[in-house]
């Protein structure tokens, strides 16, 4: 194998692997140190420069950071990097001072944003501190978009959502609220610069041809504008027993907020087996503790009811069957249909786009699936100036994607006001520099703590089931979130080798306490991941490879389950093994 | 500065048929200089006793004093430990086999401890053919007194302040061979693939196995000029054989050259296996070792493999009779057999 090129930052940017998963790239371990070190204002910002929503997604955030998280390969689990964030969000100071300065004069060029959601007012935030003069659509009273409409506020208090949204929108942004735009053109010939699209995926989807939807229609419900009724204060109660249609977060939120609005008997039905639903793990567990079964294998066939009023619905039973490729197909199990009885039905299977606002002849294109065609790193559409980010741009995902997808949309329409070609991207800032501060002493905390992961407290059920605004999670107090901060094994400070300092003593190999450091002879890459102490079989983890010893021997190093302990590197009588302090910041708009 | 190694350990990790892993042979974190030689044999031991799946408990293991004799707190945490007085690890590794001739015994000592203060020792240790394994961490020079030849520093070999030594080194392999000793071996310390395989063949030999194994200090010795450095040693190095330890169930389906090729059966029916590299030497006939040792000496040559095997050997419990059972499990009938047999005895002095 040729030697790793470790100038190319994408190879350290992969071995920091929450935040090689996490859509906005957030610097995970360096805001988890800032925690540690108590300092959490400073991690507040952090976040806050990356993820726009620290608070919002500390709660609330699909995190696909955690199962990334190299913790969960050394032991059972990884990392509650999420509740970590939360951490930095409930214990901050002020963070006026460290604001972007929002220009008094503007630099002459108008943007329309229509939809304020999470991706709507990343754009903002992006833009407004360049002195682009933002105007922001959106139906709704108050910004957030389904970060207001549809997360329950026992899972998110308005508190913690009206401040993080009032951050941007405090940034001498137009609001044209309680507004719904019903032409594109309209906008387009008010005179603006460029245009962004961010109006998610509103629709929820509908069981229409199931026999008998249409005949007690007062009790039968669409999961996101059913919580959205809730959240905007429209509708406040539910009948005793409640059925949720749906496998996804949506339906775990309607389950749990029928319980709190008077649904004694709630029950989620989903068609697949319990461990393939969407829905996260952890909410689905928050809503077994809410004391709501979940059945599985049950598909709908009908609603039944009686003088109009709602009774029950049937379900056909079904198991899961694989072929080859283990596709999955729901077989019937020929068991009678079973009857569950109902006084309401909340249909959270789903949701998708709406863009008949948009009109035809503007050069939006739209794709087979009438979503509009998009580029997947400029995010511009067919129609120059108009560009689309969030739900509304590839179909809906999660907060911490329309995030990452504004950043990318801001770049493009800073690039577009400016006359610049959108498809030249701005490269990450990287640094990588060495953590020593004397023989054997670095500027982390390299111990390995062999805490196990510690669960966040939740509020008694009594409580929060009595009053649907109080918040379940009671987040970390600071004792467990140090502890737990101090699970992080700080993949950011990178092992770098420097072949041509190596004396090949082994000690570096001998002390390493997950055997991944090797002195070997060269091989192709599969030769050599064969014949390492411990193989390096997963393929998705790079190996590090030096180039010729004295010896003839190279040094590989599995990145697999390295505890980035520093032992190496103190056990190093050259120092050829340096612990370096990697950073990646992605490249925002205006860099 | 780490003090305490983490607790996790690969999870893929390999198990030995005892069930345990690597980390069960493991020891507390080195305090030794980084880079150091005897971290390097410490790791060779871990390996060479996870691989033969020795149940930890019950191996004793016994130093003197210096860098290499502190070694024992940093590998087999799990085993029995005797940190005794410089130079005196073989009279108390004598007593201790006596006493339970059960354990694996696993001496350490260093090129001080051993040809220096415990010169006398270490000879008789050898010619008693104690049933151990003798580990000498050879570095050269007394590295936990910062750095003067010790008397195994090779005649005309630089220190690190520049100064030559004008002394004629001890040569340890040469020296054991002479006084009887029936398993003789010389390794580097940055030689794993050859080291492992010899301690666990030393491990499995029935009587007194010495390894003697280069093992460069950092600090002290690894200067140009030094004939104990790591650049040193890989220049100079000139294996004898290569070679494999094969335990005793493990079938053997290799054909060999009988030429290239020597199977040594030890007494437990386990085998080495050497690759002959060097014509003209065998590690069963003492001349033939002893004629290559001297031709290496003024070739400046370090010979390395294994040197010289007895496989007739008789360990010193067996030569003097001792009981076959461990002192502590005899029970007071035995230890007083009454005076009916003290008068046996006495008639039989008369």
């Amino acid at each position: 194998m040729k030697p790793t090129n470790i100038k190319d930052s994408e190879y350290f940017h992969k071995v920091v692997d929450c935040q090689y998963a996490c859509p906005a790239h957030t610097p995970v371990p360096h805001y988890i140190r800032l925690i540690a070190a108590g300092k959490y204002t400073e991690a507040y910002m952090v976040n806050w420069e990356s993820n726009v929503f620290p608070g919002v997604l500390g709660r609330t955030c699909d995190r696909p950071c955690e199962p990334a998280c190299r913790r969960g390969r050394v032991e059972e689990e990884p990392v509650a990097i999420c509740r970590l964030k939360r951490v930095a969000a409930d214990f901050k100071d002020d963070i006026a001072q460290y604001l972007p300065e929002i220009p008094k004069v503007k630099n002459g060029k108008k943007i329309a944003i229509i939809g304020a959601g999470p991706a709507g007012l990343t754009v903002a935030r992006d833009l407004a501190p360049l002195g682009y003069e933002i105007h922001m659509y959106d139906d709704q009273t108050k910004g957030g978009g389904m970060m207001r409409s549809q997360i329950p506020s026992f899972r998110l208090p308005n508190s913690v959502l009206d401040q993080e949204v009032n951050v941007i929108l405090d940034m001498d942004i137009v609001k044209h609220f309680n507004q719904y735009v019903t032409s594109l053109k309209d906008i387009i010939n008010g005179g603006y610069d460029a245009v962004f699209v961010a109006t998610g995926a509103p629709k929820g989807k509908d069981l229409p041809n199931l026999p008998g939807r249409w005949d007690a229609k007062e009790n039968i419900h669409i999961g996101i504008q059913w919580l959205a009724n809730v959240a905007f204060e429209h509708t406040n109660k539910i009948g005793k027993k409640v059925i949720v249609l749906g496998g996804g977060n949506t339906a775990m939120d309607c389950c749990r907020t029928s319980r709190r609005l008077g649904g004694e008997e709630v029950k989620v039905l989903v068609r697949s087996p319990f461990k393939e639903m969407k829905a996260s793990p952890w909410e689905k567990e928050d809503a077994i503790h809410e004391d709501i079964p979940i059945l599985e294998n049950h598909v709908p066939k009908s609603f039944v009811s009686e003088n109009g009023k709602l009774k029950g619905m049937f379900f056909e039973k079904v198991e899961a069957q694989y072929d080859e490729k283990g596709k999955r197909k729901l077989v019937p199990t020929g068991e009678p249909d079973v009857f569950i009885e109902a006084d309401d039905v909340i249909i959270a299977i789903g949701q998708e786009n709406r863009f008949e606002w948009i009109e035809k002849d503007l050069g939006v294109e739209f794709n087979e699936w009438e979503m509009p065609v998009v580029d997947e790193t400029t995010f511009a559409s067919t129609c120059a100036g108009v560009f689309f980010g969030g739900d509304a741009a590839l179909g809906p995902k999660n907060v911490i994607t329309a995030v990452a997808q504004g950043h990318q949309a801001a770049i493009s329409i800073d690039k577009y006001c400016q006359g610049q070609d959108i498809s030249d991207r701005p490269a990450p800032d990287v640094t990588l520099i060495s953590t020593k501060m004397g023989i054997h002493e670095w500027s982390y905390d390299n111990g390995v703590s062999a805490d196990l992961r510690f669960v966040v407290p939740q509020e008694d059920k009594k409580i929060t089931l009595a009053d649907r605004k109080k918040e379940v999670e009671l987040g970390f107090d600071l004792q467990s979130a140090f502890k737990e901060a101090e699970r992080c094994l700080n993949c950011d400070v990178q092992t770098v080798f420097m072949e041509d300092k190596c004396i090949e003593c082994d000690a570096c190999m001998d002390v390493c306490p997950t055997q991944c450091i090797n002195f070997t002879e060269n091989a192709e890459e599969e030769d050599l991941r064969a014949k390492l102490l411990i193989p390096a079989l997963d393929k998705s983890q790079d190996i590090l490879v030096s180039d010729i010893l004295k010896t003839g021997k190279v040094m590989v190093k599995d990145e697999d389950v390295c505890l980035h302990c520093g032992l190496c590197a103190e056990r190093c009588p050259t120092s050829a093994w340096d612990m370096q302090k990697f950073m990646y910041k992605t490249a925002k708009a205006g860099c | 500065m780490s003090y305490i190694k983490p607790k996790f350990e690969h999870p893929r990790a390999p198990k030995n048929t005892l069930g345990y892993t690597r980390k069960e042979y493991e020891g507390s974190l080195s305090t030794l200089c980084a880079g150091c030689g005897h971290d390097s044999i410490s790791a060779a031991i871990v390996d060479a006793c996870f691989e033969l799946s020795i149940e930890p408990h019950r191996v004793a293991k016994l130093s003197g004093i210096g860098c290499s004799s502190k070694t024992p707190a940093y590998f087999l945490n799990n085993s029995h430990g005797f940190n005794s007085v410089h130079g005196r690890m073989p009279s108390v590794a004598t007593g201790a086999n006596l006493a339970n001739r059960d354990l694996v015994y696993l001496g350490v000592s260093g090129d001080g401890d051993s040809a220096s203060i415990g010169f006398g020792q270490f000879a008789h240790v050898i010619r008693r053919n104690l049933n151990m394994t003798y580990i000498v961490m050879n570095n050269g020079c007394y590295g936990l007194t910062k750095g003067q030849d010790s008397a195994t520093a090779d005649h005309g070999s630089v220190s690190k302040a520049g100064s030559v030594n004008n002394f004629e080194g001890i040569d340890m392999c040469a020296i054991a061979i002479e006084l009887g000793a029936t398993f003789v071996a010389q390794s580097f310390s940055g030689d794993k693939n050859q080291l492992i395989p010899l301690i666990k063949a030393a491990l499995s030999h029935s009587g007194f196995s010495l390894i003697n194994v280069v093992s460069p200090c950092v600090t002290f010795n690894n200067n140009p000029g030094s004939t104990k450095s790591y650049d040193y040693v890989r220049e100079h190095n000139e294996a004898l054989s290569s070679l494999d330890f094969v335990p005793v169930k493990e079938e053997i389906t290799t054909e060999y050259d009988e030429i290239d090729v020597k199977m040594v059966e030890m007494h437990d029916g386990t085998f080495i296996k050497l690759n002959k590299l060097h014509q003209g030497f065998d590690p069963q006939d003492k001349l033939s070792i002893i004629n290559a040792l001297q031709v290496a000496r003024q070739k400046d040559e370090i010979l390395t493999g294994l040197l010289y095997l007895d496989t007739e050997s008789i360990e010193l419990n067996d030569l003097i009779g001792t009981v076959n059972k461990p002192l502590n499990s005899l029970t007071e009938k035995e230890l007083c057999p009454g005076s009916e047999v003290l008068e046996k005895i006495n008639a039989g002095l008369r």
